[in-house]
């Protein structure tokens, strides 16, 4: 211990003018540029940036992990405890992985293999790089298991990945990463795929591991909230470059380069801005909303049926953003799928005006399609590669017996309000990216002339500074056709942004209603009161809308 | 598990009732009249009329379905037309060559298949893949006679190794068994090792793409054994489905094979009761074929809960 | 709010034919194939003689056995067998010609007939729900009997013809364009753009024709193609166990078939055949897999 401290000044990685090229094709030459950067031993690391800024080839780079036949280092060294890992042989790679540096990934439901006891797994480092026995094996790998916070290490040793949740999946890959006490640890992404409370346990978890084994960590995210919780010193990486490094309060409270400022500023805070209450009428009104999955049949009599959604009520007035916020499998989407009637729900009213359009069969419902328009999470999937925006955007008016100039004449318009050329209507979804692809879609409801407007997780697969070009465009919109927009979310920042009124939901029932501003400020429902204490980094959220 | 086990047994119910009826149907809705084809070109129409009264084909449908479905069900599939003999005497004497050629063959092939599969993935887009993709196009590309016929002229015309045709009972001496099978063998693994070492390639690919293949790279874990522990203990239930559905493919050479050997075995049986129109015997081999392909497979659905510990319900 | 301009981030997709061609497993197989069809176009042009003509002067005859015979205007006359003559005393070399024809005939004709009873079916299977069970049920019952077995007890129904040796290949292959269909169908309706297109009230048959059958023409075509290559291996098998087409038709099982009792002897008799046999099989089977590679890399694991 004492030994590790006086040589703290030795860096335990030390990146040096790397550069990774990409093959022949891509849209620049190099993965990753002369990008040079240090982790201390105890230091956290937060690698940031967004999607293809060439983070994870960094940490790839490092664990020489890099897939061979696309992605070469042809400059730079990674110096792991003053060892060039970009030069060192496959041998001496394999011997270094899981001893001197560990990794752990995005996603946790992947990460581990499904046939093999968990315990099996973390195992299976001590049995590569060391001689001990079985015997001790096992008591290293409870050990381990039990420093990672996992309950009944005794009983969980035995089980099955699938049989773990995500966060204790996580758990399970970072005791293996750590067992061997790595100097370096690389996490790529490792809370991304996690609930914001599942998260706050692994971050915390990350923090006290390292601190305690004196591990430095590389931390590769997206998020700013994680960074401003987690990080000691900052990278921000775009287009393959390092943009700029240094502590973390220099990076998040006083950034240089207008890059880190515009990512910083476009981060949305956790403080909701003050609202007017709104007065609109009521658009659509849901009554005792329930849906359930699952039935019994004769051969399966124990088959499990899932309460999606019960008894979920609210209004939605013109020019009002209702917020309905949970966390995986908490009923949102389910509501909004049923409110668009994608689904019809099992139980309960959906009211437009005094219509209860819940049960309608098809036929009698297709008056009411236009009334209420859906933008999905996913942008690449969200429109019909094969058909041009255009079509895809006149498509609904033209069932509606729009003539195909009026349509097409009206989707120019549409795309000119929504920020894209009108010259790009005979374009394919492939031609755009996928803020752009976003911005169709919402042309594509608006060409219906809707009253409610649903978003399901409609920026959550953006990356931050599109995120807040898009929701800024969604406000935008909404003020201009007094709009009624049902904003499903699992991200408190942006629901803190963009709404009037919010509705928490847990397990398929909504467990607080109010205003975003009451919400946030008094949370009542203990729920609500954890997810609130979960979101990352509250401090740079609040300390940002003062400054 | 038990649960899991019990549900499947119970879904292949449906299935074999639906194939009994279907090969029921197939020989008493046809066009033409089964009685007139018996009787051949030259029949008189009264001969016809007693025919078609001997096979009960004057009763209504569902009748002749109930008896004959009461029959199988006892093991009775009625008498040979051609063979005058009981179906069921026939399929017994006939099963020998048929099971010993089969087993041997899958024996043969999941020890040539899969070790080639894997080598192929593990040398992805080496010239040892492209040895083994181009070895395996061509062999599911030529015909199992053809085959048949070039091993007999290498093997057995032009070097005088082995035996032409014809096959030898067990009991008579496993030498003499194995020898005559040898050669069929090697011509009904073809298609099959072709087939399956490049499904073995497939699904070890895709799962080397799988994170927790990166995870156990990332361990420091060695290539071979990445491959081994990780990615064919979850390329096992794919490769074991695949084996499962091309048993078909099996079946389907099995008849060829035995025709090109003249093994007597149930190929032959079935090639034979077609020519002589031999329509109790054909619905008979039909049912068992297809009754074996069904739990066959069943069998491989079960030894997925040996192999993968996410299947329990 | 700024514009943001549709310039395209990404540079505009090479045109899915052109990549086609630059297969290499697509261009070897295509070509063959192709030359097979002119082949069995050109059978009249190519063939020396008369598949079905019996010369009992000149039977059993090795390759290259030269014989004279009497043209129609009763001249004398030399002709070459080529490929020699089977126990009839037919030119081996002209029924191989002639067989093509068959062969690709019975190939395409039940590649496009199961294709488009299966997309039928499918299509329904996928998207009627109520009798999405019923028909899947049938389905298994179907695909329990094995594909070649099936045909097998199909043809002993009927008195052997084309038409007949065509639908008993077509009817076992049925089943598989139909699940292969259906389950396209049931991820595409997933989709978010065909729920979008829900979303708009775009009517279901505008929907299942816009949006959901353009998703299965690439593996339809993949499929068909190896639908075509298994039914001229069938046909084949057929002919060769004297249960297909009739003996007199030239056939390439046929011709097998007919050279099985002086094999020992003549083994060019089946040899040829069967080399022709194998080259088209296999051309279409390497077609299909070029295909399968380019058009649907995301069914490539399907067979």
């Amino acid at each position: 211990m004492q030994e590790v401290l006086t040589g703290a000044t030795e860096p335990v990685l030390s990146v040096r003018n790397l550069t990774v090229r990409l093959p022949g094709g891509a849209d620049r030459e190099n993965a990753i540029q002369d990008i040079s950067f240090d982790i201390g031993p105890r230091e956290i690391v937060c690698i940031v940036g967004e999607s293809g800024s060439g983070k994870s080839v960094t940490a790839q780079a490092v664990m020489g992990l890099l897939p061979k036949r696309d992605l070469v280092v042809t400059g730079g060294e990674t110096l792991l405890q003053g060892e060039d890992t970009a030069k060192a042989t496959i041998r001496r790679l394999r011997e270094l992985r899981g001893t001197r540096m560990g990794m752990i990934f995005q996603e946790p439901m992947t990460a581990l293999n499904p046939v093999q006891r968990v315990g099996q797994q973390i195992a299976e480092v001590l049995e590569i790089h060391t001689d001990l026995p079985a015997v001790e094996q096992r008591k290293r790998v409870l050990e381990i298991m039990r420093a990672v916070q996992l309950p009944d290490p005794d009983l969980m040793i035995d089980a099955y990945p699938h049989q773990l949740s995500g966060g204790q999946r996580q758990r399970i890959m970072i005791a293996a990463a750590l067992i061997l006490d790595p100097a370096l640890l690389i996490a790529d992404e490792p809370t991304t795929a996690l609930d914001v409370t599942t998260q706050a346990q692994i971050l915390r978890l990350i923090k006290e591991m390292q601190s305690r084994r004196n591990t430095g960590v590389m931390f590769i995210t997206h998020d700013f909230g994680v960074v401003s919780e987690i990080a000691d010193r900052v990278v921000v990486m775009q287009h393959g470059r390092v943009v700029e490094q240094g502590t973390r309060d220099e990076v998040l409270r006083r950034p240089r380069e207008a890059y880190t400022k515009m990512l910083v500023a476009a981060v949305p805070s956790l403080v909701p801005p003050k609202r007017a209450p709104v007065e609109g009428k009521v658009a659509l009104e849901a009554k005792h909303l329930s849906k359930v999955y699952g039935k019994r049949t004769f051969f399966n009599r124990k088959a499990r049926i899932v309460k999606a959604a019960q008894d979920v009520n609210f209004q939605i007035r013109k020019g009002e953003t209702l917020g309905i916020v949970g966390e995986s499998g908490s009923g949102k989407t389910t509501v909004a799928r049923c409110v668009a009637r994608l689904i019809e729900p099992s139980d309960g009213e959906i009211l437009i005006e005094t219509v209860n359009v819940a049960h309608l069969p098809e036929r009698d419902l297709r008056p009411y399609r236009r009334d209420i328009q859906i933008v999905f999470q996913d942008p690449y999937r969200s429109l019909n590669p094969r058909r041009t925006v255009g079509q895809s955007i006149i498509e609904g008016p033209i069932n509606f017996g729009m003539t195909y100039e009026k349509a097409q004449e009206k989707a120019r318009e549409l795309m000119g309000l929504v920020g894209l050329s009108p010259d790009a209507l005979d374009r394919y979804p492939h031609q755009f990216s996928g803020g752009q692809r976003q911005r169709i879609c919402i042309a594509r409801a608006l060409a219906m002339g809707p009253t409610l407007l649903i978003a399901d997780e409609a920026v959550s697969a953006l990356d931050v500074s599109v995120q807040a070009q898009v929701l800024e465009l969604l406000d935008n919109i909404r003020k201009q056709f007094d709009l009624a927009v049902l904003f499903i979310t699992h991200d408190l920042r942006v629901a803190a942004q963009i709404c009037d009124r919010i509705a928490v939901m847990k397990n398929g029932v909504v467990v607080e209603h109010g205003t975003t501003a009451e919400v946030f400020r008094n949370p009542q429902h203990e729920y609500t009161k954890a997810l609130f204490d979960a979101a990352p980094g509250r401090d740079f959220g609040v300390q940002q809308s003062v400054a | 598990m038990g649960g899991y086990i019990l549900r499947r047994v119970l879904s292949t119910l449906p299935v074999l009732a639906i194939v009994a009826v279907l090969v029921f149907l197939m020989l008493r809705l046809t066009p033409s009249d089964p009685a007139a084809i018996i009787a051949g070109d030259y029949a008189s129409p009264e001969q016809i009329e007693g025919i078609r009264e001997r096979l009960g084909l004057n009763e209504p449908i569902l009748k002749q379905f109930i008896i004959w479905i009461s029959g199988v069900l006892q093991g009775d599939f009625g008498e040979s037309f051609f063979y005058k003999k009981q179906v069921a005497e026939l399929i017994g004497e006939r099963l020998e060559p048929t099971l010993s050629l089969s087993v041997i063959t899958i024996l043969l092939v999941v020890l040539v298949a899969v070790p080639l599969g894997i080598i192929a993935a593990h040398n992805h887009g080496t010239w040892i893949d492209r040895f083994v993709m181009g070895f395996s196009v061509l062999g599911f590309s030529i015909p199992v006679f053809v085959v048949g016929y070039i091993l007999i002229y290498v093997f057995a015309v032009t070097l005088d190794w082995l035996p032409v045709q014809g096959y030898q009972r067990i009991r008579e001496g496993v030498g003499g068994w194995l020898l005559r099978l040898i050669l069929p063998a090697m011509t009904l693994s073809l298609v099959f090792i072709a087939f399956i070492a490049r499904m073995t390639r497939t699904s070890v690919l895709e799962v080397l793409n799988e994170d927790y293949i990166r995870t156990a790279r990332a361990k420091g874990q060695t290539e071979i054994k990445v491959l081994i522990r990780h990615a064919l203990a979850n390329a096992a239930v794919p490769i074991l489905t695949i084996i499962g559905l091309t048993v078909a493919i099996l079946i389907g050479g099995v008849v060829v094979t035995e025709s090109v050997y003249t093994l007597p075995g149930l190929g032959l049986l079935t090639v034979d009761a077609v020519l002589a129109r031999d329509y109790p015997t054909i619905q008979a081999v039909i049912l068992l074929f297809s009754f074996a392909y069904v739990l066959i497979n069943l069998l491989v659905d079960v030894a997925y809960t040996f192999l993968d510990p996410r299947i329990r319900y | 709010m700024a514009t943001i301009d549709a310039a395209p981030p990404v540079p505009r997709r090479r045109s899915v034919w052109s990549t086609v061609l630059r297969n290499p497993s697509v261009l070897f197989g295509g070509s063959i194939a192709l030359f097979m069809l002119i082949i069995a176009i050109l059978a009249p042009v190519l063939g020396t003689r008369d598949p079905a003509e019996i010369n009992p002067s000149a039977r059993n005859q090795k390759p290259g056995y030269t014989a004279t015979v009497r043209d129609d205007e009763g001249k004398r006359v030399q002709v070459k067998y080529h490929l020699g003559t089977d126990s009839l005393g037919r030119d081996i070399y002209s029924r191989v010609i002639y067989g093509a024809r068959v062969s690709l005939i019975v190939g395409i004709t039940v590649a496009i007939i199961a294709v488009f009873i299966g997309l039928i079916i499918g299509m329904i299977a996928g998207y009627v729900r109520w009798l999405d069970g019923i028909i899947m049920r049938f389905m298994d019952g179907l695909m329990a009997i094995p594909e070649i077995l099936l045909a097998i007890a199909l043809v002993s129904l009927s008195r052997a013809g084309l038409p007949a040796v065509v639908i008993a290949i077509v009817i076992p292959q049925i089943p598989r364009v139909v699940r292969l269909v259906r389950s396209v169908v049931l991820s595409i309706r997933e989709e978010p753009y065909v729920e979008s297109a829900i979303t708009v009230g775009t009517p279901t048959p505008t929907l299942l024709f816009r949006h959901v059958l353009p998703n299965t023409t690439a593996p339809l075509i993949v499929q068909g193609t190896f639908i075509c290559a298994s039914a001229i291996l069938v046909e084949a098998i057929l002919s060769f166990l004297g249960i297909g087409i009739p003996p007199e038709v030239p056939t390439w099982g046929n011709i097998m078939a007919e050279g099985r009792t002086y094999f020992r002897i003549l083994p060019h008799n089946i040899l040829y055949p069967g080399i022709a046999l194998a080259l088209a099989v296999l051309a279409i089977n390497m077609l299909g897999d070029g295909l399968r590679d380019t058009l649907d890399p995301r069914f490539a694991k399907r067979f």
